[in-house]
């Protein structure tokens, strides 16, 4: 049980932590609402519209083929430290990984998804 | 360097029938790209189904382990994988025309048949509660996506949504619970699990009875037993019918696979888990026969059918034991031919414009579809286990593993439950019988994929019915490979 005591200690240390530096926050800052504080941030510039718009679903499309290559590099990095010990076999492993991903993206670029119209 | 091919023991003469599935699918996608040759992919996938089928029977007899003991090949898997091909190229044949008609007949069905397939393939050869929980994501995703194919109904759309929800959570379950058995053994591998299995019980029962509980709910929301059974209706109501049929058999036989090679190969000494199968194929079997005596609907009765199904092969792990697991084989084979057969019918219907399969529908069939309309009778005296069909066999394999293992209630409980489901059973025949249609029935036309597909199963019914005893050994053969 004493090593649950550390996650528990860790546990209480850690939400502490935040109510602390929330507490001392709020006894020293200055209170001051207007309502261009409410404003949806734009990096400095006039805001132009509710932040709740209906994006573009290519932007997903996108995102999910980004993920692939997320994944992919990922999985290269161990195998690309390790490379010296694990020779020809595990080369051909990874280059039909890598063809079997790649295969996924000429699928979807033959369907135009990277087209951006 | 070292030598991890031979220290992991990778053998790929182990899993050639997966790799057969996997290339076949990687085709299947490339056709899918261009629109010329797209027609090619059923095709394609039937020449692919067939290879794998091939090799799989190749191993039949060989047993062996590899990559790290974490694939088992032996009888008891090629049996079902054998199961999930015959059934995929079943629903090919079954499909075809109806994918056409409605607009759906793209390479991508059957890519991610395919997949599916290959995951339960997966499922069914392994020995690891990992590559069990890898094997039923590639299942499951691919079928999410089927659900909602039909993209232009809501209903298929709701169907695809519900599905996955429910999957997702129940894979949760699934983790958590493998996450649990971790905890408590330190392994993943049913072998080892199984060889210090007093040690983990004696060690650490709270985890070893709360990961068994978890994977035990994973599993039941995927095979479709009650309490976990809300989403079979609506998802098998919503989906296009031979994507219904295909979940009906494939994954729920890929769900009993590793049921049975989980709880009666690994964890078979919880004696409770027997107990608490009773309860499951109880509740599965009355609640699901209750429930489809309402329905108007024949996919939805078929749903609830299929739910009460599960629960007449639930009494197999009930008992337990080497003749149980033969007698749930041979029930999971019987039951892919009439319900692949009953769900043939309805998608033949289905291509009618405007049917969405009611009980109504099916009024005056048999003066414009007298054969069509015997077949259908046929499936239907098969599900309700009415001899000589196949149906009979089966139910008869099981309810008698069951006595002789002394549950007598159970099995009691199992044949009036059988009593009440030849009700709706004959009332689809009845409709279609006796029952005058209002104004003129609209034919339904048959094409030659269909008929194929109908003759397999038509055949498989009476034909297992009538001569039993060569699958009947085959599922006897069917052992579990792992000592």
């Amino acid at each position: 049980m004493s090593e649950y005591l550390a996650v528990l200690l860790f546990a209480v240390a850690g939400i502490g932590i935040v109510l602390i530096t929330f507490g001392i926050s709020r006894l020293l800052r200055p209170h001051n609402p207007y309502p261009e504080k409410n404003v949806t941030y734009e990096c400095a510039e006039e805001t132009v519209g509710p932040s709740w718009i209906q994006f573009n679903n290519r932007f997903y499309i996108f995102a999910l083929i980004f993920v692939i290559f997320d994944v992919e590099a990922i999985f290269l990095f161990p195998w690309a430290v390790a490379f010296g010990q694990l020779g020809l076999f595990a080369l051909v492993e990874v280059t039909l990984f890598l063809m079997i991903l790649f295969f996924g993206l000429f699928y979807a670029w033959k369907k135009g998804v990277l087209k951006w119209v | 360097m070292i030598d991890y091919v031979s220290a992991l023991s990778i053998d790929f003469g182990l899993i050639v029938p997966e790799i057969t599935v996997l290339v076949t699918s990687f085709v299947v996608m490339m056709l899918a790209c261009s629109k010329k040759v797209s027609s090619w992919s059923s095709t394609v996938t039937l020449v692919g189904y067939v290879l794998a089928l091939w090799f799989t029977t190749r191993q039949w007899g060989h047993q062996g382990s590899g990559f790290a003991d974490m694939v088992t090949c032996d009888n008891f898997g090629i049996v079902f994988k054998a199961i999930f091909i015959v059934a995929s190229i079943i629903v090919v044949f079954l499909g075809h025309r109806y994918l056409r008609v409605k607009g759906l007949h793209r390479g991508e069905y059957y890519a991610l048949m395919l997949v599916s397939t290959l995951g339960m393939m997966v499922m069914a050869n392994s020995s690891d509660l990992i590559v069990l929980f890898l094997g039923l994501e590639i299942m499951s995703v691919p079928l999410y996506v089927m659900a909602g194919m039909y993209r232009r109904s809501l209903e298929s759309n709701e169907a695809g949504i519900k599905y996955f929800f429910m999957g997702a959570f129940s894979t949760a379950f699934l983790l958590l619970g493998i996450a649990f058995i971790f905890g408590a053994s330190g392994t993943t591998n049913l072998r080892s699990i199984v060889t210090d299995f007093s040690y983990i019980a004696n060690s650490f029962p709270v985890y070893l009875y709360a990961g068994v509980a978890l994977i035990l709910i994973g599993f039941g929301f995927k095979v479709g037993t009650v309490p976990f059974h809300t989403w079979v209706p609506d998802v098998y109501q919503g989906a296009p019918t031979p994507v219904t049929a295909f979940f009906s058999v494939a994954p729920k036989a890929a769900g009993f696979a590793a049921l049975l090679r989980v709880f009666v190969y690994g964890f078979s000494e919880v004696t409770i888990l027997s107990d608490v199968f009773w309860v499951l194929a109880v509740l599965t079997m009355t609640v699901g026969n209750l429930l489809a005596l309402r329905q108007d609907n024949v996919k939805r009765m078929l749903a609830y059918s299929s739910i009460s199904h599960a629960g007449y092969i639930l009494v197999a792990l009930v008992v337990g034991g080497a003749d149980a697991v033969a007698a749930a084989i041979f029930y999971l084979v019987a039951y892919t031919m009439f319900n692949l057969g009953g769900f043939g019918v309805v998608t033949l219907l289905e291509t009618r414009s405007g049917c969405k399969s009611e009980f109504n529908e099916l009024r005056g069939l048999s003066k414009t579809n007298p054969y069509l309309t015997a077949t259908l009778a046929l499936f239907m005296f098969a599900l309700s286990g009415f001899p000589p069909t196949v149906g009979f066999i089966g139910k008869f394999y099981i309810f008698s593993a069951a006595m002789q293992s002394g549950f007598v209630w159970l099995t009691v409980i199992g044949v009036m439950n059988s009593f009440v489901s030849v009700y709706y059973y004959l009332r689809v025949i009845k409709t279609s019988f006796f029952d005058e249609a209002e104004g003129t029935p609209v034919p339904a036309v048959l094409s030659p994929t269909i008929i194929i597909a109908l003759v397999i199963t038509a055949v498989g019914t009476l034909g297992l019915g009538l001569f039993p005893q060569q699958l009947l050994q085959l599922s006897q053969a069917a052992i579990f490979g792992m000592p």
